[in-house]
């Protein structure tokens, strides 16, 4: 009996560390997909982040905080859209201004939250099926945010793949010339995903501070948002692969903590450092085919529109 | 001219954050930008955080001329400064003179040694270097914490997590007395100058220019793509770690879990505020040290966040963004009239 | 009487610096094919995008069917019943027939049966497109079918085509001319942009002549010869040069089976290619894009290595894995395709832009060091000696019109005095003066005994200049034709991929 608590306290873990991850490659994905590059995830999901925990913690109401996590993302996301769609400033630069931006504001705003403890993000328990040893707990007796993180997957493939809108989203990403040419707003399309990349990115961060570590903690999203940015490529922009891969890093997040956990005579700095160089080493993998990245990749990615050419 | 619109733009909006917090504005900038300078000490001390800056930026400039997106200058500074300081740790009783050259000739190594990563990932596995190089951070901060928190904490400093402190042969020269400003200011200087030269007199400057502007003409021209990423990267990883190690043997004295406080990542804002150009980068690391002086001068004074030095320069970099389209466009208009003028002859 | 389709009264717009159009009057009737013929820039492509909606004129008025109207947009103008071919496909390739056929056609059009209505249409006009198949592996002549369906499937009243056959074979254009001349049947009305004076004799019925934004002239240009034509569109006479092609000399440039694997789907296998260009010749490589002309260009070059030396020799020396630089140092000039980004940097200067390729020949760096001075100099004479129009050497390269950087460009790398000079497409999307002097600075060249190699999809221009043509199709090279056995139609059947017997 007591193995199979383990068990299962090892795969609830391993959910709640892929979430934040899926959360905000979800986004980032939907983002790209449109043919910008936002490398601002980092910090859209700090400001999700305190912004999250600020409002749940002065209202008192968990849907405030999810609320407040994505408006907080979506306004980040909206300084980086009108600086790379209206004002045509590099994405590179501009995504790196707003993760540092975006530290900087999570840190100032967070000075009087620091060490607050709120009570973890409830869950949402299905009667019965919540029973059923090991898988019961795993699906039935999630909180809200890790439901909605899988539904997500699913809507942004629907979304992509077999709606209209999802089809012009592509086609804008593939070649906005072309789109132009045939009389899409390049901008406004673009502009809308770039803040649906942040609401996801802001709810990301509003589940670690919400549930995976229910405090505040400067920069407590340690790279987090630059696994998303490389899942995305890991994923080769497909939205399916995304979940596999945010689970397989939380996997290996968790993996790492048990190791520490039992007492491996390894430091536990040494083992933190294995889900970047787990990042590292799939990266490799998968861009080693430059053409398979090339094929796959949205064909404007990073490039700036001039509508008037 | 941008970069002064950019500042402008952003003492106002600081105005208005210090506003917002409640805090009396013009005071508050009062407290931000002119008492920290206000005497020798304090320039010293701007020259001091403005040196690391100004190195690191002149390095990242040209890979982001050449359109090689380093921005793991922040690892490759650690790394730098671990190579070095491992000469002391492995040789504390040493009085040998050659001692300081050796660590910072290291520190360079260290420096390169973290950039070549993302360098070989690229080159050889067309890996992306920005998530790379970023990612090597984390790495990179982990395995000093590592190293102070194991093999290298001083035995007899009461478990601090932190190494022994340095032997006078491995502490950087002060050139002005009675304040920290030490020798590493001439080195940054030294690595402006060169890149000036190299940027504006050279052939090579010449190729990494055209790699940024026209990647298909620098192939045109005759440049190595790989070789180009190479050496940008190594460039760039070299000086941070010279940064680094002159922050330790000039400041620190000893290894201890926190060497910068964000340099490698403000270096990239003092890139792109002082334009990619050497020059402009050394009136902006000026600024930007400010920003980290005035952070923590108004953390003492006003009892303000120290987060508002981070607030302040990423509005900095993003008013210069936005700024940028409007000379820009400026210069577009002006591009089309002269074709246009050509067409009609 | 009935009114026109489309009457466009006094229509003027003006970019900063520039009158594109200047009180443009047209009138198209139902089911005629009018020509619009002009130079580069003299304003064709402005007033077309000014009638499918994409800008606003500055004055004048539109009539559609009698009635005034102002079309707001490219979706307001498909609404109304135009619709519009780009000579730059507006396509996506990474997406199927079907997907980018539904992207522009209104949701209601779309739907479960759509891939039904591109078979019906397309078999209508002969079309044959395969609805699922992605764009990417699609031919240039087939990608322009998929745009030509997406047209029709609205049933448009105007069709306009932007320079349609600049991509196709002969045999492909006069498909194309079937398709049109079965549409304008029908009542649909064709707006035909063009400066090849041949085809609009052959297909037009009514021709509006523009130059510097204005009409100057409205004709039958099936009454009218090409000559008058072209004296029309330039505004003077013209006289092309008369050339006594010399004897040509000994092997200056030799490739001898050279291959290169495509790195993914979208880029072509070269297969044994070998050809020679002697002393004093022109050696001319035809073809329709794509069929690896850009992938040959980038290995003769030297920007991709091959993997066996022996397959490219300049003056004698293997030189098949050796960089481009120390081919230029064997004697080659290269002018490549594009000339942005390419051949030269936008936003550089003049100057800058002579230490490109010229810093070896030219002796521009000592050592590692430039020489500003000497580079000025020689930006100055390139200038001077090839007629290029500029605000002064110090301007960037991005601000000159294509001609005249063009002409920097040949200039360049002739002032290099090249053994062997590979030029790929040296006068596309240039005005006629510009297209005459390269013509002439090419003849010359090769007259004092460089070795001259020419790829282009324009056939007269290879017809002009050439010795010897061979052509080019999904990457392997035809025998070559000495230029007097060969005639247009030949040429076409060989860029068709038809076998030289055959031909």
């Amino acid at each position: 009996m007591a193995a199979i608590t383990t068990v299962e306290l090892i795969l609830l873990t391993v959910v709640s560390a892929a979430t934040p991850l899926l959360l905000a490659a979800t986004g980032e994905l939907v983002v790209e997909k449109s043919g910008i590059l936002n490398l601002g995830v980092e910090g859209m999901m700090l400001v999700g982040a305190v912004s999250a925990f600020i409002a749940m913690l002065t209202t008192g109401s968990w849907a405030l905080g999810i609320v407040a996590g994505a408006a907080a993302g979506v306004i980040m996301s909206m300084l980086f859209g009108v600086l790379t769609l209206f004002f045509l400033a590099n994405q590179v630069a501009s995504g790196l201004a707003l993760t540092l931006f975006g530290i900087g504001i999570s840190s100032l705003l967070g000075i009087p939250f620091i060490g607050l403890p709120i009570d973890k993000l409830p869950s949402l328990d299905v009667p019965v099926l919540g029973d059923i040893p090991i898988f019961g707990p795993l699906i039935f007796e999630q909180d809200f945010l890790i439901y909605f993180s899988v539904l997500m997957v699913v809507v942004v493939h629907f979304f992509l793949f077999r709606t209209r809108a999802g089809l012009v989203l592509r086609a804008v990403g593939e070649s906005h010339d072309a789109a132009h040419s045939i009389g899409y707003s390049v901008i406004r399309i673009r502009f809308f995903a770039v803040m649906f990349g942040g609401a996801m990115a802001g709810l990301g961060g509003a589940f670690l501070s919400l549930s995976y570590t229910p405090m505040w903690v400067e920069q407590m999203t340690a790279g987090r948002g630059w696994i998303a940015l490389a899942l995305v490529v890991f994923a080769t922009w497909k939205p399916g692969r995304v979940l596999i891969g945010a689970y397989l890093f939380g996997a290996v997040t968790i993996f790492q903590l048990h190791l520490q956990g039992f007492g491996v005579q390894i430091p536990g700095q040494v083992l933190s450092m294995l889900p970047y160089l787990v990042t590292i080493l799939v990266l490799v993998l998968i861009s080693r085919n430059a053409s398979r990245v090339k094929l796959s990749a949205p064909a404007c990615l990073g490039q700036i529109f001039h509508s008037n050419t | 001219m941008t970069p002064v619109m950019a500042l402008g733009l952003s003492l106002i909006a600081g105005t208005v954050v210090f506003y917002l917090l409640g805090y009396p504005p013009l005071q508050s900038l009062y407290a931000f930008f002119i008492s920290p300078i206000s005497d020798l000490y304090g320039v010293c001390e701007l020259l001091v955080k403005a040196s690391p800056l100004a190195m690191i930026a002149v390095g990242l400039s040209m890979g982001f001329r050449a359109n090689v997106w380093n921005i793991g200058a922040e690892g490759q500074l650690t790394v730098g400064a671990l190579f070095g300081s491992a000469l002391v740790i492995y040789f504390p009783e040493s009085n040998n003179i050659l001692m300081l050259p050796a660590m910072l000739i290291l520190g360079i190594l260290g420096g390169m040694a973290w950039a070549s990563i993302p360098a070989f990932l690229k080159t050889r596995f067309n890996t992306n270097e920005i998530l790379t190089s970023l990612l090597l951070v984390y790495v990179a901060i982990l395995l000093l914490s590592t190293l102070v928190h194991g093999p290298w904490r001083d035995p007899a400093g009461y478990n601090f997590p932190q190494s022994v402190l340095f032997q006078n042969v491995a502490i950087l020269p002060v050139i002005v007395p009675g304040t920290r400003l030490h020798l590493g200011t001439i080195f940054a200087l030294l690595a402006i100058l060169t890149g000036w030269i190299l940027i504006s007199r050279t052939l090579a400057g010449f190729q990494v220019r055209v790699s940024g502007m026209a990647p298909q003409a620098a192939r045109y021209t005759g440049v190595r793509s790989n070789l180009m990423i190479w050496c940008v990267l190594l460039g760039a990883g070299g000086l941070a770690g010279l940064a680094g190690i002159i922050e330790i043997t000039g400041l620190i004295g000893q290894v201890q879990p926190i060497i910068s406080p964000g340099y490698g990542f403000s270096a990239i804002i003092v890139a792109f505020l002082g334009r990619l150009h050497p020059v402009g980068i050394l009136f902006a690391s000026l600024v930007l040290a400010l920003s980290y002086l005035g952070g923590e001068f108004v953390q003492i004074k006003l009892g303000l966040p120290l987060g508002i030095a981070g607030v302040f320069q990423g509005m900095l970099l993003f008013f210069l963004l936005s700024c940028d389209i409007l000379i820009h466009y400026r210069i577009e208009i002006r591009k089309t009239s002269i074709s246009g003028s050509a067409r009609s002859t | 009487m009935s009114s026109p389709l489309l009457e466009l009264q006094g229509v003027t717009k003006a970019f900063p610096g520039v009158l594109a159009n200047d009180s443009v009057n047209i009138s198209i009737p139902e089911g005629q094919i009018h020509a619009l013929l002009g130079e580069n820039g003299a304003g064709k492509s402005t007033l077309v995008k000014i009638i499918y909606g994409y800008y606003a004129a500055d004055e004048g008025d539109m009539y559609w069917m009698g009635n005034s109207i102002s079309v707001t947009s490219p979706a307001h103008a498909r609404q109304i019943g135009i619709g519009m071919v780009f000579q730059h496909f507006s396509l996506f390739d990474a997406l199927s027939v079907r997907d980018n056929i539904e992207l522009a056609i209104s949701s209601k059009e779309g739907g479960d049966g759509l891939s039904q209505k591109i078979h019906e249409v397309s078999n209508t006009y002969g079309l044959g497109l395969d609805p699922e198949r992605d764009v990417f592996s699609l031919s240039v002549g087939e990608r322009q079918r998929v745009e030509i369906v997406r047209c029709l499937l609205q049933s448009p009243k105007l069709l306009i085509m932007d320079e349609p056959t600049s991509v196709l074979t002969p045999q492909e254009a006069d498909n194309l001319f079937k398709v049109l001349n079965q549409l304008a049947d029908e009542g649909c009305a064709i707006l035909y942009i063009s400066h090849k004076l041949e085809e609009i004799k052959e297909l037009c019925h009514h021709a509006t002549i523009l130059r510097q934004g204005k009409v100057v002239a409205e004709c039958d240009p099936t009454k009218e010869s090409t000559r008058s034509l072209a004296e029309m569109m330039i505004g003077r006479s013209l006289d092309p040069p008369a050339y006594e092609l010399k004897k040509t000399g000994e092997t200056k440039f030799f490739v001898q089976n050279l291959s290169r694997t495509a790195e993914d789907e979208r880029s072509i296998s070269l297969k044994n290619i070998s050809f020679d260009v002697r002393e004093g010749e022109i050696f001319g490589i035809a073809g329709v894009a794509g069929n690896g002309q850009t992938e040959l260009m980038e290995m003769l070059a030297g920007e991709v290595l091959a993997d066996d030396n022996a397959a490219i020799s300049i003056n004698g020396v293997e030189c098949g894995k050796r960089s481009i630089r120390e081919r230029r140092e064997l004697g080659a000039a290269i002018v490549p395709e594009e000339r942005l980004g390419h051949g030269a940097v936008g936003s550089m200067s003049l100057i800058e832009n002579v230490f490109l390729s010229g810093h070896q020949r030219f002796n521009l760096a000592r050592k590692l060091w430039m020489n500003y001075s000497n580079a000025r100099t020689f930006a100055q004479k390139t200038c001077d000696d090839f007629d290029v129009r500029h605000a002064g050497i110090h301007v960037d390269a991005g601000s000159l019109s294509g001609g005249n950087l063009q002409k920097f460009l040949i200039g360049r790398e002739i002032l290099q005095e090249p053994l062997v000079m590979l030029a790929s497409q040296p006068t596309w999307g240039v005005d006629a003066g510009s297209q005459l002097a390269i013509h002439k600075a090419l003849l010359d060249l090769a007259a004092n005994g460089t070795a001259v190699l020419v790829i282009s999809q324009d056939l007269d221009e290879l017809l002009e200049l050439c010795n010897r043509i061979a052509v080019m199709f999904a990457g392997s090279l035809s025998e070559p034709y000495p230029v007097s056995s060969l005639t247009a139609e030949k040429i076409g059947l060989l860029m068709g991929g038809a076998h030289p017997e055959a031909a």
